[in-house]
């Protein structure tokens, strides 16, 4: 009986070991669009990884795509 | 520095939800879950207007704000990103969002809240660029492909516009003065800041 007892205590004393840490770490970081995908299924027009490409990429796509004033006329 | 914006031109938008199903196809968004959305307001009313509304991108985002867990980041391009991995899916988001725009699928067990959602303004997440598990959990990145969100440039009607900040500022002030109504940009106010929201001069981009 006194074992039974004994390991009882053991057992509920080692209870919280199975936890895991719940500590927050910091938010992962994403890599920045310029960097492209390495893949190539992209559009051209622009080098993958140059951040100024595709900046002026993505503006005159704005333009050519969204305004319909300068597509027109 | 380009500095992402979307613009919902309330005089063009039709309501044909094309931008809805552009952004659902593109992610491969589940079921219940709905990144975009066409609302209408005075919905039946002569002069009734409709507006597409998904995540802003705030410039002072009240998600990042109140999220318990940390969980939201900003890009360089001013896109307002979270990471699923550290999303509990409390709701806080969902509050605190002038837009509406977090979601929460209920794919769970007993339609168990799940993990949070929202319009990434096609730019991914945390995952490595244009990797599998980026489009699984957050989308195509479009972005990183040299090309802007598909909702719109899907548009039929040119009335949801995004990119650049100051350049889709200039196609809607070319319009504007064009047409000689419809200023007014919905949204813009409470996502960017303006005088016209209470905000201080100067306080956003």
């Amino acid at each position: 009986m006194k074992h039974a007892w004994w390991l009882a205590a053991v057992a509920a004393s080692l209870l919280a070991c199975g936890e895991r840490p719940q500590t927050l770490g910091p938010v992962k970081q994403d890599a920045a669009p310029f960097s492209g995908t390495g893949k190539p299924f992209a559009d051209g027009g622009w080098t993958q990884g140059d951040k100024a490409s595709w900046e002026s990429h993505m503006k005159a796509r704005t333009q050519q795509g969204q305004n319909d004033y300068s597509r027109m006329n | 520095m380009a500095r992402m914006k979307f613009v919902c031109d309330a005089e063009r938008c039709i309501e044909c939800n094309g931008c809805v199903t552009a952004c659902k196809n593109e992610h491969e968004v589940p079921w219940g879950v709905n990144r975009r959305r066409v609302v209408t307001l005075n919905d039946g009313v002569p002069g009734e207007k409709s507006i597409s509304v998904a995540c802003m991108h705030c410039s002072d985002a009240p998600c990042m704000a109140v999220c318990p867990v940390n969980c939201f980041y900003r890009t360089e391009e001013g896109v307002v990103l979270h990471d699923k991995d550290v999303c509990i899916g409390c709701g806080y988001c969902s509050y605190a969002c002038p837009f509406g725009a977090p979601q929460f699928p209920s794919l769970g067990t007993f339609g168990v809240r799940g993990k949070m959602d929202k319009c990434t303004f096609c730019a991914g997440g945390p995952e490595v660029n244009g990797s599998q598990a980026e489009f699984e959990k957050y989308g195509r990145n479009r972005l990183a492909e040299g090309k802007l969100p598909a909702c719109a440039e899907m548009c039929s009607t040119k009335a949801l516009i995004a990119g650049d900040g100051d350049v889709v500022a200039d196609i809607f002030r070319n319009r504007v003065l064009r047409r000689g109504k419809g200023a007014e940009v919905w949204g813009w106010g409470t996502a960017y800041g303006s005088k016209q929201a209470g905000q201080p001069e100067g306080g956003k981009s």
